[in-house]
């Protein structure tokens, strides 16, 4: 049987918003449905001539190549100063940090909560997969307790290296963020809801309305060593109960 | 030093306090706002510079400052922005060290402001004022060299200047609109291609590129760019090599030393780095003895023997943890140093 290409209808494609280079991230992970997300709520927004995407650190370190918006590189744990002193001179512009649990809740704390605690108006996308990806699986400040990484073989003792931060809660606490919100993305149900808190955390800055964070549990089957469902599950039956799902603040 | 710099067109400034420059953060507090400049006081060094790499990168003329311990903290931020090809203006108002060594003048950080300083292989435009009126000048010449090359410009001051009072004219504020414009910054893709700030290239090939090309603008740096001030060198058997402070008070030690006779000269380098090296070969062939004098255990002697091999003689001296040399003392040492 022939097809008619010119009578099929475009049900889906690409965002707008993304370039055609590859995604580097490993198969199953949820770092490329979250980038597709942020990029799709550009497309919604119709923001791509003003938006900036602070690349991190990481598994996304250059992911300023697969937007086509302006984009720049931050050092580790740095995003949310760097984003701080864009927004601040260029307040047209839609700026939104996108880092992981080690660049925010380790090595970039303070940067991450002072802007939080300043209110500035920027967008953090805050990917926590409970592991340094890029570097190879070690412990991070996420990480559950009894999960095994290569820098804590017989998995996270508290004695040792404390408990898992719950940094959106951390945020939570501060007069000055307008929203707040953990999300996941084991299910369709919950891919929704995630792309409905993106959208919410930009139009959060697009109104002016002041700092948000999106903290997205995410899964790393490479440095879990598990199976992309495996991983899927781990992420609804394990770390929900250690991160409850849910918006933290809201002030929108 | 701090209205120089929104006489300039600074239009974004973020510090932290430490002393002795708490003075520039706390008029930027107030005075940045009132052009409809961003400051803000940072959580941090780190942060701040951080801070003035996205400013920067945003296409404003940004400046931060601080002190010694601070300058530590700033130089992971100093290399990105370095790699980025961002320009940027940087004062250190140097103290004492190493560690925290106290909040007096010293000149310790002439290493890590003229040799890198952060990781991987770069270079800072180095500028030393000796007087407030120096540093205004300075401080305009630092934003138009920063915006031209694209590398980052760091004013070497110390906690004399930091403390000084003077009389100065203030440079006329430049036209914001007239200034050279920044079509690489990240002003939104509006009609054109994405604009990326970066210092990332995964690929040994590119990033060899990159750095062969920057290495090229720091050649040419070399070439156009060195300042330097000699005083009453033309019938000198002696000279003396110093900069900032020390320079202002070696001004002193020379109308005594040619009182009794001996003739003395200077010569001040304005910029550290690039550092006037054929200048200090072309007098050492004039003179019998350069001597360089330093609040420090002998930082900048290291170029000056380099620029002047066995041409001349070429003793130091220095003061160590915050003294600061009188006249008299430099003067002793000219004496010990004249046959």
């Amino acid at each position: 049987m022939s097809v008619n290409i010119d009578n099929m209808v475009k049900v889906f494609e690409r965002p707008r918003s993304l370039t055609d280079a590859q995604f580097s991230y490993c198969p199953g992970c949820h770092h490329g449905l979250v980038t597709r997300i942020i990029a799709h709520t550009i497309d919604e927004f119709g923001i791509q001539d003003r938006a900036v995407v602070v690349a991190p650190v990481g598994c996304a370190v250059n992911m300023y190549e697969w937007f086509r918006c302006d984009g720049i590189q931050a050092a580790h744990g740095r995003a949310s100063a760097v984003a701080t002193g864009i927004k601040r001179v260029s307040s047209n512009l839609i700026v939104f940090t996108y880092q992981g649990d080690g660049d925010l809740a380790a090595i970039g704390t303070a940067e991450s909560i002072h802007a939080a605690n300043r209110g500035e108006n920027i967008t953090v996308i805050f990917i926590n997969n409970q592991i340094y990806g890029m570097t190879g699986g070690q412990m991070a400040p996420t990480t559950l307790l009894g999960q095994r990484a290569t820098s804590c073989p017989d998995g996270r003792n508290a004695e040792l290296a404390g408990y898992p931060i719950r940094f959106a809660e951390m945020i939570a606490q501060l007069d000055a963020p307008v929203y707040v919100t953990r999300q996941a993305l084991y299910d369709q149900k919950r891919i929704v809801a995630s792309s409905r808190a993106i959208r919410k955390a930009f139009q959060c800055q697009i109104e002016g309305r002041g700092y948000s964070l999106v903290e997205m549990l995410t899964t790393c089957p490479t440095n879990w060593r598990m199976s992309p469902v495996e991983a899927n599950s781990h992420v609804m039956n394990e770390v929900i109960r250690s991160f409850p799902l849910g918006d933290l603040v809201d002030r929108y | 030093m701090a209205q120089a710099a929104i006489c300039a067109g600074c239009r974004a400034y973020f510090g932290y306090p430490i002393t002795p420059q708490n003075e520039i953060l706390e008029y930027m507090a107030t005075h940045m706002p009132a052009v409809g400049g961003a400051f803000i006081q940072a959580e941090s060094e780190v942060a701040a510079i951080n801070m003035c790499y996205g400013a920067s990168a945003a296409g404003v003329r940004t400046m931060t400052s601080s002190s010694s311990p601070g300058i530590s903290l700033k130089m992971e931020g100093i290399s990105y922005i370095a790699g980025a090809d961002l320009p940027c203006v940087i004062i250190n108002v140097m103290r004492g060290g190493p560690g925290l060594g106290n909040i007096a003048p010293a000149q310790g950080d002439y290493f890590q402001a003229t040799k890198g300083g952060g990781h991987g292989g770069y270079r800072v435009i180095v500028l030393s004022p000796a007087t407030v009126a120096e540093a205004v000048e300075i401080v305009m010449l630092a934003f138009d060299l920063t915006d031209k090359y694209r590398v980052p410009v760091m004013i070497l001051a110390d906690g004399m200047l930091g403390h000084m009072m003077e009389p100065v004219v203030l440079p006329e504020p430049v036209d914001l609109k007239c200034l050279p414009g920044k079509p690489w910054a990240i002003t939104g893709a509006r009609d054109r291609n994405p604009n990326i700030v970066t210092s990332y290239a995964i690929d040994p090939g590119d990033l060899n590129q990159i750095n062969t090309k920057r290495q090229s603008q720091y050649q040419k740096i070399e070439e156009k760019e060195v300042r330097y001030r000699e005083t009453e060198t033309s019938d000198a058997t002696i000279a003396i090599v110093a900069y900032g402070t020390v320079a202002r008070i070696a001004g002193t030690a020379i109308r005594m030393a040619r009182s009794q006779g001996i003739k003395l000269g200077m010569v001040q380098p304005i910029t550290l780095w690039p550092f006037p090296y054929a200048q200090l070969r072309a007098l050492s062939s004039r003179v019998d003895t350069i001597l360089t004098v330093e609040m420090s255990a002998g930082q900048m002697v290291e170029d000056v023997r380099l620029a002047v091999g066995d041409r001349a003689e070429t003793p130091f001296y220095g003061e160590l943890g915050g003294l600061v040399p009188t006249p008299k003392d430099i003067l002793r040492e000219v004496q010990c140093n004249v046959s």
